[in-house]
């Protein structure tokens, strides 16, 4: 196990260096400067701008330079943000992506595993058609469309619910129900299908048979079959999350990490977006090596075999 | 086809022709401004009302509808055209290239699609610096689409070759003498073509979709071009007081998600016969 751990640990890290290369050298060879502004400024200023973020090195020195501080943590002074590392802007912003993230990947478990187990349960019935209905819905539309149908209701229709900036707890309502809105409708088709599976299985039929409880049929070999299929399904979740994060961020005014993205971007603060580009990519293999790791420790065979 | 197949095809087939001649119908140019109207609710004159500046919303749906639906079609055709090529090389070859064309997918598919989609338009904007202006941003997002959808599409038909690769007629082909690149497109490529359409009909919705989001968060297609995400992103702003400008845009979008799912589930059934009721 700890092997297996380590091995995959190790081979995270020729990820981690060709993401970091080639966002290097895609934002490096971008024509267009942080500093091209609609006036243009003096040349003098623009040579100690250059000077001031080592722009005039050789682009090799700047690469060798970046790699090491990387390693360090370092992540180097934004362009935008005047006086500020972007080490510091990722530690400030990420508590709050990691809370509504948190609370989004909470959300879309519990509230798909439940959906999909009550629409399962009753095939055919009212509630199953609407989940089924619910979730293709779900799984298909963009989450701006969702996030401004929830604004327009329940922020300022009913007025029930802040419609956006980070003030409090009330304020992650909404957009983590936007954010867990399509890994929940993915979560709740999922463990449906698994339900209906299960029920048609021998297993299933042989334990009514010998006089099992329904109750207790449900619990015991449906319920475990389908909650194993959700649980593969926890990696893509976490990476469904990330990709909804920039929207969900921009739509809500959150000031996490994924509006940070987009405003970098548009700023061309390349340090910024390099920096974000990393962070996330870290995240991902982070997340993929726990699930690995999770299979591992639920599936006996890749346990003792140690390999794939 | 199955009925609910025929809705979604007539789905599109009205959104289709919306694009391409209903700002005819709308009787107004898409930029024609008009201030006296500005922010006018749905009426007869405007059918689905006008945006801040008087312009016809309708009519600037079909126009975004074109730039949505062009970009996803090309987009596709990119995708399915590189996910054929590389899932065909890395499934016939096998063995180290193999292992080398997958590792890099993995790396591909582990990050965040929306992320490399905007990376990605940035570098190819200024790329294409060939083009005339105008183009370079509406080529970088379909290429950056296409690259993005590729690796699903590459994933599948690498199956599909190792698969079709053991079947009895590929080694009756084998030993009636054809040589490998024969085999190749004559026995093995059409094999892969059913699913490969299926997977279209699932690339064009993604790339809309897709597209839809990195316009509304403003890092997409920009002035003067809109497409239906751009236009949900400026309805968006006016939210409160003026819902219609945000709601029409996205019943443009969902319409024709909708229209590609009923679609691909149609064609899926009619392609595998297992699958039909």
């Amino acid at each position: 196990m700890i092997r297996l751990a380590l091995g995959r640990a190790a081979a995270a890290i020729p990820v981690l260096w060709a993401v970091a290369t080639l966002t290097f050298l895609l934002l490096r060879f971008l024509p267009g400067g942080p500093f091209d502004k609609e006036r243009s400024l003096p040349p003098e200023i623009m040579r100690n701008l250059a000077h001031r973020y080592a722009l005039d090195r050789p682009v090799g020195e700047q690469y060798a330079d970046y790699l090491e501080r990387v390693v360090r943590g370092d992540l180097g002074p934004s362009y935008k943000y005047l006086g500020r590392d972007v080490a510091d802007i990722v530690r400030d912003a990420m508590p709050v992506s990691l809370e509504l993230g948190g609370a989004a990947f909470v959300l879309s478990l519990a509230g798909g595993i439940a959906l999909g187990l009550a629409a399962g349960a009753r095939r055919g019935s009212a509630l199953d058609q609407l989940v089924t209905l619910g979730s293709l819905v779900g799984v298909s539309a963009p989450s701006f469309v969702i996030g401004a149908g929830l604004i327009l209701s329940f922020g300022l229709a009913l007025r029930w619910l802040p419609a956006g900036l980070w003030e409090g707890p009330a304020h992650v309502i909404l957009p983590a129900l936007t954010l867990a809105a399509l890994p929940m409708a993915y979560a709740a088709q999922l463990t449906r299908t698994q339900v209906l599976e299960a029920l048609d299985q021998d297993w299933v039929r042989t334990a009514r048979a010998l006089g099992v409880p329904e109750g207790r049929v449900r619990r015991r070999h449906v319920l475990r079959n389908a909650l194993l299929a959700v649980m593969t399904y926890s990696g893509p979740l976490l990476a469904n999350l990330l990709t909804g994060s920039f929207v969900v961020e921009h739509i809500f005014a959150v000031p996490g990490l994924g509006r940070f993205f987009v405003t970098a971007v548009a700023n061309r603060d390349y340090p910024l977006v390099l920096g974000v580009t990393l962070v996330y990519a870290a995240f991902v293999v982070l997340a993929n090596l726990l699930v690995d790791l999770a299979y591992a420790w639920a599936d006996p065979r890749i346990r003792i075999g140690g390999g794939r | 086809m199955s009925p609910r197949g025929w809705v979604g095809a007539g789905l599109l087939v009205v959104l289709t022709l919306f694009a391409v001649a209903g700002d005819r119908v709308a009787g107004y140019r898409f930029d024609a401004q008009d201030p006296a109207h500005a922010l006018e609710p749905p009426s007869r004159t405007h059918w689905l009302g006008c945006d801040a500046l008087g312009r016809d919303l309708l009519a600037r749906l079909c126009e975004g509808g074109r730039v949505s639906l062009l970009v996803a079609v090309g987009a596709t055709a990119l995708a399915i055209a590189l996910g054929l090529g590389y899932g065909a090389l890395s499934g016939w070859v096998g063995g180290r290239t193999d292992a080398l064309l997958m590792r890099v997918i993995e790396v591909l598919y582990a990050l965040p699609d929306v992320l490399v989609i905007v990376l990605l338009i940035e570098v190819l904007t200024a790329a294409f610096g060939g083009l005339p202006d105008l183009l370079r941003r509406l080529f970088a997002i379909a290429v950056a689409l296409g690259f993005t959808g590729f690796v699903g599409v590459a994933r599948l038909v690498r199956a599909l070759v190792l698969q079709a690769r053991e079947e009895t007629w590929v080694e009756a082909a084998r030993a009636s003498g054809a040589g490998p690149t024969r085999i190749l497109m004559r026995h093995v490529l059409p094999n892969v073509a059913a699913p490969v359409l299926v997977s279209a009909a699932l690339q064009v919705p993604a790339a809309i979709r897709a597209e839809s989001i990195v316009s509304f968060i403003g890092l997409g297609i920009k002035p003067p071009f809109s497409s239906w995400g751009t236009l949900a992103a400026d309805g968006f702003e006016a939210m409160r007081s003026f819902p219609h400008l945000i709601f029409f845009p996205c019943l443009a979008i969902l319409a024709s998600l909708l229209g590609f799912h009923l679609l691909r589930e149609a064609l899926q059934e009619r392609l595998d016969p297992r699958r039909r009721p």
